[in-house]
């Protein structure tokens, strides 16, 4: 049975031990003179027992699904001829695809070698086994869980306590989810990481200047020996982003003090929306507008005026990724300007400042740290963003401040390294793992920084 | 009194000056709201125009002679006989009778018209019906993409290079006799990709983000509003709380193609997950979006007014009892809004799912949660890195789809702030 069928199957159990320990609560009561005798109500006695029943099959399902992919695969592999077993780790994933192509059907097995055949049938064997297993065993443990779960119901024990602390505990649980994603992006690139650094030397990767992340994929290959050097990819991304703040900054921050300063109730109530949209539009639209509307007309207005730019300009795609941190500007601001007590302003303004004047020099430098955190968070969100550069800017890892030539950036690097055919142990996959590491790392600490800085801010006035 | 006098001079000469500099300052912010306005009008405006005519078809509408003879085909209930048959060649020659100029040497420009499937959809209609063997029948075929692309784009000169001086005034014979005609385009909404412009549509790609929505809906609503109610109502004040709350808003900042990592990593190479599956990416984007949920569930939950709490304990209830019973009812409307809002992110996020190889060609519309299937913001990105044009018009058409679909939801969330979040 398949696991989404399975999962629904002990739902339906539980709701089963629900409905019978709800039963058996009450008739153990009647004779005792009615429910009131009971510790707990009914329904936390019916509850008990249809978390007896699912919680336990439910960690089996769980684990079941997550492992039975890899269990199987080393089973396949181990079970080939010795001579066909693969030396490393890309070429056992290239087999695997092969065999599990085979078991599809997508590959007719007329094309391949008798042993990967009979692979894709032992395969298969084994898929079909798992998941009578995994049926097998998720059935029993929900019945019999259950039915403990239904026999130890007693008029004594306080239902009501156990299932509250067992609901607490899932309340955490899923609360201490966000750590274990955070360990596990931690450990999933830093692992990685390492690898990586085993093949490139660290001071290569951190200081060389030239990225050329092609490698040869046989050893009688006459290729270039890869380049990974970071300092072009990291340059690119920052000229970029330099040029997505120089829009975002000034409109942002801009269209902030006039909404909250002078607009009045109405225009604001058009305005912001509209505002808002830009942010709630997809990134792939804004790439697709970058790269086929936006890179065309700059490289079409550069030829007219006679200087070169290329198709693909960092200033296309840093333009528009200005335009998409526009409403995270001004929404940030706003907030921090509309944090500044009245009376700051009011004092001003009696002093008989114009509002302007408020502005640039009551209100904004005490709204400038805040203002800060808010651009940090912007630049981070800039260095992140990967689908406006995938599309719009280059894969050319030039080292070049010239926005009308061709940059790429990191976040475009670890999606081409990462798509498309490959192997999982080469210096080229493993080389997009650790610009993720540095990804992470940037974003992690400009957050760190900016939170820091925002909640700081904030306590002065509050 | 002649010092104060000047002073008052003073003030009122530099006036004029500052408020000119008052002006000039309102004019910036009104340029800066201009500015972010105008780009999200030639945004609208620049896919608007490009994929408007995604939505139409082109189509021939010829009178077919099914000619045995010519079609080398004697009994169109023979699977063999219908596979080996020629299926071209009666449509050539249909083409050909409606153009008047045109002569045996043309064939080959004139079979550049006709679409590369629309021999298929005769050969199912004779597998269908074999008694239209040796008849001549009225049918509608899919016009070839570069045509389709010429007769929506009249007059431009970058639609119409991919047909020669010849076809072209061919076609516009044929369209001014109603032959060529453009209807709304059901194919765009039935399909899967497709190699051919003309064939691609977006189902498959609208089952692919519908399967990974449901993956994400539920697992993040559910796991979101948990650990909201933890955080907010149980966790006591020490440090592993903090530690949880530094995480889950650092988590809100990062990178989305971070989580494409993860799952990359974890997912697949470590539990041996199939790559390019809804419930994979339905995972990564669950992990994705649980901090929204949690940060909006979180105030939503917060916004409760402590008058709630206080009347349910004091009439006996336990902790458990009030927030379930008193507390998660009054605070759904803003979670909903919340999710709602996380989802319509979520559908429309890209990178991680190319990470997890959600990108790759997928002809069929995918029937389970774990088979192979791509989403509508990939397929946009997809199509948008073709050189055909006609890709790109589709491109517009599907982008037009998906910001259909996230204004829905948003407009939804928007409602139901208005109308069931309570104000205390």
């Amino acid at each position: 049975m398949q696991a989404a069928n399975l999962l629904l199957l002990t739902l339906v159990l539980a709701m089963a031990a629900y409905g019978l320990g709800y039963a058996r609560s009450r008739s153990l009561a009647m004779p005792l003179g009615g429910i009131r005798h009971l510790k707990s109500l009914p329904f936390y006695y019916g509850a008990r027992a249809a978390l007896w029943c699912a919680l336990p099959a439910l960690v089996v399902l769980a684990l079941w699904a997550a492992f039975q992919g890899k269990v199987i695969q080393l089973l396949v592999i181990g079970s080939l001829p010795p001579e066909m077993i693969p030396a490393d780790e890309g070429r056992a994933s290239l087999l695997l695809s092969k065999i599990s192509n085979v078991a599809s059907g997508a590959l007719p097995p007329d094309f391949v070698e008798a042993p990967i055949v009979e692979a894709a049938e032992r395969l298969q064997a084994l898929r079909a086994r798992s998941r009578m297993l995994m049926t097998g065993l998720v059935v029993s443990v929900a019945v019999l869980a259950g039915f403990l779960g239904w026999l130890r119901i007693r008029p004594r024990i306080n239902a009501r306590e156990q299932v509250e602390s067992i609901l607490k505990w899932l309340f955490f649980a899923c609360a201490s989810l966000a750590i274990l994603t955070t360990l596990g992006i931690i450990f999933s690139v830093a692992f990685e990481t390492f690898r990586f650094f085993e093949k490139v030397p660290f001071v290569e990767f951190f200081f060389g200047t030239s990225w050329s992340p092609q490698t040869a994929l046989r050893a009688d290959q006459v290729a270039a020996e890869g380049a990974f050097g970071m300092i072009p990819l990291f340059t690119g991304t920052l000229l970029i982003s330099a040029i997505a703040m120089l829009v975002a900054v000034p409109v942002g921050l801009l269209s902030a003090i006039y909404l909250s300063e002078y607009a009045n109730r109405q225009v604001r109530s058009v305005v912001k929306p509209l505002l808002e949209m830009l942010a709630g539009i997809p990134t792939v639209v804004y790439g697709f507008f970058a790269a086929l509307t936006v890179a065309p007309f700059i490289s079409n207005l550069a030829a007219s005026l006679g200087i070169e730019a290329s198709s693909q300009s960092a200033l296309a795609a840093g333009g528009v990724m200005g335009i998409m941190i526009i409403p995270l500007v001004s929404s940030l601001s706003d907030d921090v300007i509309n944090a500044v007590p009245q009376a700051m302003r009011d004092g001003s303004l009696a002093l008989g400042a114009t509002q302007s004047e408020t502005m640039k020099k009551v209100i904004f430098p005490a709204a400038l740290p805040g203002i800060m955190g808010g651009i940090l968070l912007a630049v981070s969100r800039a260095i992140g963003e990967t689908m406006i550069v995938v599309m719009a800017a280059g894969l050319a890892a030039n080292l070049t401040a010239n926005p009308l030539e061709t940059v790429t950036t990191v976040t475009v690097q670890i999606v081409t390294l990462l798509t498309g055919d490959q192997e999982f142990d080469s210096a080229k996959t493993l080389a997009a793992f650790a610009l993720g590491a540095m990804l992470f790392l940037a974003t992690l600490l400009l957050n760190v920084i900016a939170l820091k800085i925002v909640r700081k801010y904030r306590e002065q006035y509050d | 009194m002649t010092d104060q006098r000047s002073q008052a001079e003073l003030v009122r000469q530099s006036l004029k000056r500052r408020y000119r500099k008052e002006r000039r300052f309102r004019a910036y912010g009104i340029t800066a709201i201009a500015i972010a306005l105008a780009a999200l009008v030639i945004l609208f405006a620049d896919i608007i125009g490009k994929g408007s005519t995604g939505f139409l078809k082109t189509t021939l509408t010829l009178n077919v002679q099914l000619d045995g003879q010519m079609m080398y085909l004697d009994d169109a209930t023979d699977e063999r006989q219908l596979k080996m048959a020629d299926f071209v060649e009666p449509l050539i020659q249909a083409l050909i009778r409606e153009i008047p100029s045109v002569t045996e040497s043309d064939r080959s420009a004139v079979r550049g018209l006709i679409n590369p499937y629309a021999s298929v959809t005769l050969r199912d209609a004779l597998k269908a019906n074999p008694e239209w063997l040796n008849t001549t029948r009225t049918m509608t075929f899919l016009a070839h993409s570069n045509v389709d692309v010429y007769v929506k784009h009249a007059g431009n000169e970058a639609y119409s290079i991919k047909l020669s001086e010849q076809q072209r005034s061919w076609v516009d014979q044929l369209q001014e006799k109603g032959v060529i005609e453009t209807s709304f385009n059901d194919v765009f909404f039935q399909n899967g990709d497709s190699r051919d412009p003309s064939k691609a549509g977006i189902l498959g790609a609208v089952v692919g983000s519908l399967l990974t929505m449901f993956v994400t809906l539920i697992l993040s609503f559910p796991i979101g509003v948990a650990a909201a109610i933890y955080l907010e109502e149980f966790a006591p004040h020490n440090k592993l709380t903090d530690f949880i709350e530094v995480n889950i808003n650092n988590l809100a900042a990062v990178p989305s193609i971070i989580f494409g990592l993860l799952g990359l990593a974890v997912f697949i190479n470590l539990f041996g997950m199939p790559r390019s599956v809804p419930v994979v990416g339905g995972l990564v984007l669950t992990l994705m979006t649980l901090p929204t949920i949690i940060i909006s569930s979180r105030a939503a939950i917060k916004s409760v007014p402590p008058s709630i709490r206080e009347a349910a304990e004091g009439i006996g209830a336990s902790k458990m009892q009030v927030v379930l019973h008193h507390v998660l009812p009054l605070a759904m409307p803003g979670m909903l809004t919340g999710s709602i809002i996380g989802m319509a992110q979520a559908l429309g996020e890209t990178a991680p799912l190319l990470l997890i190889g959600m990108v790759a060609f997928i002809v069929d519309v995918p029937d389970g949660f774990f088979d192979s299937a791509t989403v509508l913001p990939v397929q946009v990105f997809l199509w948008s890195g073709s050189p055909e044009l006609a890709f790109i018009e589709r491109a517009s058409a599907a982008i037009m789809v998906l910001l259909a679909f996230l204004m829905s939801m948003n407009a939804l969330a928007i409602w139901m702030r208005k109308r069931l979040e309570r104000r205390w």
